[in-house]
């Protein structure tokens, strides 16, 4: 019997053994990365289909929130990170090493509301939202509501705000875009990933903001696009600076970030909400991968690679996900900040 | 301390392999000490920051604010402690009730079969509880509940004000449901150690069924069912996910319980994520020392209770 046992115990040690030397040559090259949660299911795609591209490269996410991300990255625990926001300058000064932002994609944030006999595409101007998130104004048939949707048939009932209750890049960009658009919400509130709402119930994460805004009738939220598609919710349609109501979509979005293209800085790290090109969808962002100026060698190489696969054939996958693809002009400029990454030579130990 | 004397009573009849395993154990039981001291002492580390710059007033201001990092914890403690309390004052008498009739008055067949029910309540993942609370109760509440509450009870403070399905209310029923079989099994464990002699000297004295059960199981372990209602409170209090998605997470101290609220756990699963100031980390961090705290306290008065039961 107990010859049996360790015969079978070294059987299973070997085999563990031939596993782990099969599996280590096959992904010659592991790169862990971790962040924002906004484009997981982009990166997801994008990582399986780079496997398929170089079968050498093994990408493993972890989608645990940008700030999560951001401090991994900074602590040097993971080879790349992914932040819906660009970093500060303090965090970036903490950093120690330089840190390069890589925008991938354009993702939109929509307001979508609950208001059975009300169809989709309501529309909204900015001061009229931003009054709204403030408690300002509390029913739908406010009068500024019903003179903008003439032949709307708006219930004389109290508006419930829905926001997101966990910190999250979505709510980055949504009170990004209303500390733009109202001095008010400026001084009140502000600018971040978790803020003070002033009214309104919290949702846990982007399913949970769709979940309340269906079960709630007379609810009013924001979600990422995505979530308003499959969730078929019916959504706002914003006025832009140009004084035009849009609705998002794939273009709207990337003529947001085209109309950046001028005054962007050269690490990216700018805002594209309030635009003021004409047929710009106002409240979108880019989403970015962090990556280190210098980089060792093996994995370095990898890394660059896979940027390049993702501006060039990867953007392809965004549309089906409902993210906007970056426009070309940007495209070829951020090609040329990958190309200039420095490689080290591997240190071996 | 039964090992100690074992060896001054009978020297020589013990092992080596006794005493290696009696110090084994006893150092395992140190360990698992230490680790609770030092994961109160990491939290008090990492939350450290935080108690130095607002000292009290973290405790006692109402404002949660991270944008212009001013962390104020009172409605997040208060809305642990409210949603824990109604989840009790709801799950107790229901458990109690439970396990009295599974114990007392079905045969025992049928008792084992519902017990073995009632106590899968605890493997359900909370956040499939958190899941039918949006979709299933919350709505019930908002249409059918609430309405009424509002309508008839309005005058009374804690039904008063708009009502949206999820809020405190919703969050206490869920946790109550998520608490029933903890209070369940022990107070039902309790039950079972009172003797059959003392439930039959009671019936012989002439008691009916009721006053039997009232003098001699429940009049006896008093304090083991509140040991038992302690531990249920120690859950509730700690309970995230489920909570989370049905409170309504709106940081406000407010009378009614149709009223959004915040919870501790639910606050610190939130925001812990996305949390980019270092302040911001560290007064969640601080929360969650708060947390540990008070459920720590409130585990200790169960193991009191508990104690105290068994001596007696």
């Amino acid at each position: 019997m107990r010859r049996l046992v360790s015969v079978l115990f070294g059987f299973f040690s070997l085999s563990i053994v031939v596993i782990m030397i099969a599996v280590a040559t096959e992904a010659a090259t592991l790169i862990n990365g971790a962040g924002a949660t906004f484009p997981f299911p982009l990166y997801s795609k994008w990582f399986a289909e780079f496997h398929k591209v170089d079968a050498e490269v093994e990408i493993n996410y972890q989608s645990i929130g940008s700030g999560g991300g951001i401090r991994q990255f900074t602590e040097h625990t993971i080879d790349f990170g992914a932040t819906d926001i660009p970093m500060t300058q303090e965090q970036l000064s903490k950093a120690h090493t330089p840190i390069l932002h890589i925008p991938t994609v354009v993702g939109a944030v929509v307001l979508t509301y609950n208001l059975p006999g009300v169809p989709s595409g309501l529309k909204l101007s900015a001061d009229v939202i931003s009054e709204l998130f403030l408690g300002k104004i509390k029913t739908w048939s406010d009068a500024r509501i019903v003179q903008m949707n003439p032949g709307v048939k708006l219930p004389n009932e109290p508006v419930t705000i829905i926001r997101r209750s966990d910190g999250s890049g979505t709510t980055a960009i949504f009170t990004d875009y209303l500390t733009k658009v109202s001095p008010d919400w400026k001084t009140r509130v502000g600018t971040g990933t978790a803020v003070n709402w002033p009214v309104g119930l919290g949702g846990k994460g982007n399913e949970g903001v769709a979940g309340l805004i269906q079960q709630t009738p007379g609810s009013l939220g924001y979600t990422e696009l995505v979530f308003a598609k499959i969730n078929h919710l019916s959504y706002v349609a914003i006025k832009n600076q140009a004084g035009e109501f849009i609705e998002p979509n794939l273009n709207s979005v990337t003529l947001a970030a085209s109309s950046a293209i001028k005054s962007m800085p050269k690490d990216y790290r700018t805002s594209i909400t309030n635009p003021s090109l004409k047929g710009a969808y106002p409240i979108s962002a880019f989403t970015y991968l962090l990556v280190h100026e210098s980089m060792p060698k093996e994995k370095g190489e990898k890394i660059i690679k896979f940027l390049q696969w993702a501006l060039g054939a990867g953007q392809q996958y965004a549309q089906k996900l409902y993210y906007s693809p970056l426009p070309p002009e940007m495209i070829s400029k951020v090609n040329h900040t990958i190309e200039a990454i420095h490689l080290v030579p591997d240190q071996h130990e | 301390m039964s090992n100690f004397r074992l060896r001054k009573r009978a020297r020589r009849e013990i092992h080596l392999g006794d005493l290696v395993f009696s110090y084994f154990l006893r150092a395992l039981s140190f360990g698992l000490a230490l680790l609770l001291a030092v994961i109160g002492f990491f939290l008090f580390r990492g939350a450290f920051a935080s108690i130095s710059r607002y000292g009290w007033s973290f405790v006692t201001e109402s404002v949660w604010d991270p944008v212009q990092e001013v962390f104020g914890s009172a409605p997040v403690l208060y809305g642990t402690l409210v949603s824990s309390l109604i989840a009790v004052l709801i799950a107790a008498p229901l458990s109690i009730g439970i396990a009295l009739f599974l114990n007392e008055v079905v045969p025992p067949k049928i008792g084992r079969t519902i017990g073995f029910l009632v106590e899968m309540l605890a493997a359900i993942p909370s956040v499939v509880y958190g899941l039918w609370g949006i979709f299933v109760l919350a709505p019930w509440l908002r249409t059918r509940v609430e309405p009424i509450l509002a309508q008839d009870l309005g005058w009374i403070p804690i039904f008063s004000g708009p009502y949206y399905g999820v809020g405190m209310l919703a969050a206490g029923l869920i946790l109550s449901i998520m608490i029933i079989p903890t209070v369940f099994s022990i107070s039902r464990e309790i039950f079972k150690t009172i003797p059959t002699a003392q439930r039959e000297a009671a019936l012989a004295l002439g008691a009916t069924r009721w006053e039997m059960m009232k003098i001699s199981i429940l009049g006896s372990s008093k304090s083991g069912i509140g040991g038992a209602i302690i531990l249920g409170l120690g859950r509730a209090l700690g309970e995230t996910m489920a909570v989370t998605m049905v409170i309504g997470n709106r940081a406000e101290i407010s009378a009614s319980l149709l009223a959004p609220g915040q919870t501790m756990a639910s606050v610190i699963a939130n925001e812990y994520a996305e949390a980019t100031s270092d302040i911001h980390l560290s007064a969640l961090i601080e929360i969650g020392f708060l947390l540990f705290v008070v459920t720590f306290i409130i585990n200790a008065f169960a193991r009191l209770f508990i104690l105290r039961e068994t001596k007696s």
